[in-house]
């Protein structure tokens, strides 16, 4: 399959491959990350997990929309105030869905399961009779196009950067809210025993609701990031959901650097692949090694040592 | 009642009474009620919504009983549909059906994507007995084959319906990709006889129906015997104490890939069934999204129950078409509601309904009929015993 390019040409794909496969990794990441919170530490799956991300680009849709209208001198800056809306938008929904469903269902997981799953198709129904089933793109400030020529063959887009610079702050600050803020205390809490915990003094249900709620927002921040390379349909979410899913469970559930670390093994593979082979067959062989492995190691990458 | 040691005459025999009326009233419904009163395009919809419950029908033994949520489903149905496909559509590719073709004598999408002749793999497809078996064992062996990496793992719960779920969208994508070989999107398509006979006027079609219609009794009774069996009560203990069976000395795994493996050939023979009668296959009933429709189908029936799971496959499939040419936009809401509703108010389904409102009274009058039932059994299989009291049947 490498037959007929030069090594300087091999490194230029490998280098604009593992690019374009970064954008992806962040994606990723932003998804998981949310994922890995609601499923890894509250045991829940949660199905509309893409819906939740595509209000948050519905959400940035809508404030550049607002910006370019009444506020055009701001526009460079719209996408700041749109990332914040968007996680309170999709946190918002997140606890207001934990109250009223996900909370009665803690006990049997499996519901949970179809539960969001029917949530997920009334939000899309909802979009659609919103902002119409036609996908919707927003305008890019002026600073984020174009790109940077790194040698003559090899360029990299700017809002590339912009998303993988946002990803890692995401990331970094879930890491430390999740290992050095009180609430990540108590939520860690509240995973290794509900009861206890209780007994201490944290009140488990508005953990939840706050855990849930974060989760969520973050997924809302992934998809106004999303915005910035692709545009969204009222479907969208949907086409990620099994990645995101199969990225925490490869990766660990409760491991957040597992998810990181995944998200990154799987994009890049998937990435590579897709200059060599054909696009459908990449995904096909990026899934079934996954797939594969989980089952020789179903545990995924980096576990945690859980009682089952 | 008191005396644990012996087992209650009910659990023990084959049918109850009101078991035995549910199944005749089923059979009713499909045999003499839907024939009656629908139209040949009505009743060849209400056959294609049977094959679904095939489906579910393994759902309840996988999901209800034992406790193993497969979202992966489709990939079954969509094997067994695969299969009687590429039979058909071999007997309809001979060389003189296709001879605008620049190969003629293979499938026609293998001639658009410049195959020129049949790849190995279709080959055995060329015969009807060779096809029969591969519907069942096809998806058996990929079921065995996740179920033994799996269970033996002791994986379960909310991974296996990830995984489960992530194999279905390997099995869309690949057929998709593989457009030489599986059709690709638009699936097998333009299938018209089985050995010779016409499978698509309405006459053929009625026909197709009522065989759906004895294969679904022939797996309800399999599906049967297996919840009677000792088999089917070591599944409801493992999904309620998996350790507990487990430490009683029962390999837990070989029970769940028994299970996992039947409600796969199960699904498998739906899937011929479908293929059957609709007249195509494709990968939009192979997907995640149709996996989870069927795990629906028989939430909304009663995931307890192989009745219910019946029930609730046509009955959501006709609300569906029925909804769906009229208000589309209103479907999908109701659709999502629908399962909020069955998981949050009523978990099991119809069947769980039925049992709390009307059961009581249908199992009052049917009293007399379960004794006689018992007191015959009982007389064949111990002559001596004295027949089993009023009291012991309460």
């Amino acid at each position: 399959m490498f037959d007929g390019y030069t090594s300087s040409e091999l490194t230029a794909i490998f280098a604009m491959q593992g690019f374009a496969g970064l954008s992806l990794f962040s994606v990723y990441v932003l998804m998981a990350l949310g994922l890995a919170i609601i499923f890894g530490q509250m045991g829940v799956i949660n199905m509309a997990h893409g819906e939740f991300m595509i209000l948050g680009a519905y959400v940035t849709y809508l404030v550049s929309i607002l910006f370019a209208e009444y506020m055009p001198a701001l526009f460079g800056i719209y996408f700041f105030i749109a990332m914040i809306l968007a996680f309170i938008a999709s946190g918002l929904l997140g606890m207001f869905v934990e109250w009223a469903m996900i909370r009665h269902l803690y006990k049997r997981p499996l519901d949970t399961l179809l539960a969001t799953w029917g949530l997920s198709l009334i939000l899309q129904q909802i979009y659609r009779s919103t902002f119409g089933a036609r996908e919707v793109g927003v305008s890019i400030p002026d600073w984020m196009m174009g790109s940077i020529a790194v040698t003559d063959l090899v360029e990299i887009p700017i809002n590339g950067l912009f998303v993988m610079a946002v990803t890692i702050i995401i990331a970094t600050s879930v890491g430390v809210m999740m290992y050095r803020s009180l609430w990540g205390r108590q939520v860690r809490a509240v995973v290794q025993n509900r009861t206890m915990a209780g007994a201490v003094g944290i009140d488990t249900g508005r953990t939840d609701r706050l855990t849930f709620g974060i989760g969520c927002g973050i997924a809302g921040v992934a998809g106004s990031a999303f915005t910035m390379i692709g545009s969204t349909g009222p479907t969208a979410g949907q086409l990620y959901i099994v990645d995101t899913f199969l990225v925490v469970v490869f990766g660990g559930a409760a491991s957040l650097l597992g998810t990181i670390a995944s998200a990154f093994t799987i994009s890049q593979t998937q990435s590579i692949l897709e200059f060599f082979i054909s696009g459908s067959m990449a995904k096909v062989l990026t899934l079934l090694t996954v797939v594969g492995i989980l089952m020789l190691r179903p545990q995924g990458l980096f576990s945690l040592k859980l009682r089952k | 009642m008191s005396d644990v040691s012996t087992p209650d005459p009910r659990q023990s025999r084959l049918f109850t009474a009101s078991e035995l009326l549910g199944y005749l009233v089923l059979a009713a419904v499909i045999f003499i009620v839907l024939p009656s009163v629908l139209d040949a395009f009505r009743l060849n919809l209400f056959g294609k919504y049977l094959s679904y419950a095939f489906v579910a029908i393994g759902l309840v033994l996988c999901w209800g009983v034992g406790g193993i949520l497969s979202l992966g489903q489709g990939v079954f149905f969509g094997l067994g549909g695969y299969c009687m496909a590429m039979f058909l559509k071999l007997e309809a590719s001979t060389p003189e059906n296709t001879s605008i073709q620049s190969t003629p004598g293979i499938p026609d999408f293998m001639d658009w994507n410049q195959l020129t002749e049949l790849p190995w793999w279709w080959v055995p497809f060329n015969s009807l007995t060779f096809t029969v078996v591969a519907i069942v064992v096809v998806p058996v062996i990929l079921a065995f084959i996740i179920g033994f990496a799996m269970f033996t793992r002791r994986v379960g719960g909310v991974y296996f319906a990830i995984i489960t779920q992530a194999i279905a969208a390997i099995a869309t994508i690949l057929i998709i990709g593989q457009q030489g070989f599986t059709g690709g999107v638009n699936g097998i398509t333009d299938l018209r006889t089985l050995m010779g006979w016409d499978i698509r006027p309405d006459s053929a079609k009625t026909a197709l129906y009522f065989v759906n219609g004895v294969l679904l009794f022939a797996v309800l009774f399999v599906a049967h015997m297996i919840l009677k069996s000792k088999a089917g009560r070591l599944m409801i203990a493992i999904r309620d104490r998996e350790d507990r069976v487990r430490f009683s000395g029962y390999n837990v795994a070989n029970f769940k890939i028994f299970v996992f493996c039947a409600g796969a050939a199960f699904a498998a023979i739906g899937g011929a069934m479908f293929t059957l009668q609709v007249g195509f296959i494709s990968p939009t009933l192979v997907g995640i999204v149709p996996s989870i429709y069927m795990v629906i189908f028989c939430a909304v029936g009663g995931r307890l129950s192989l009745l219910g799971a019946v029930y609730g496959a046509l009955l959501v499939n006709w609300a569906q078409t029925t909804f769906s040419e009229s208000f589309p936009e209103l479907w999908l809401l109701a659709m999502g509601a629908l399962f909020i509703a069955v998981v949050m108010a009523f978990p099991l389904g119809l069947a769980g309904l039925y049992d709390d409102y009307l059961k009581r009274h249908i199992d009052r009058l049917l009293a007399p009929v379960d004794r006689m039932m018992m007191r015959r059994a009982a007389r064949k299989t111990s002559p001596k015993a004295p027949a089993p009291t009023a009291q012991a049947a309460e």
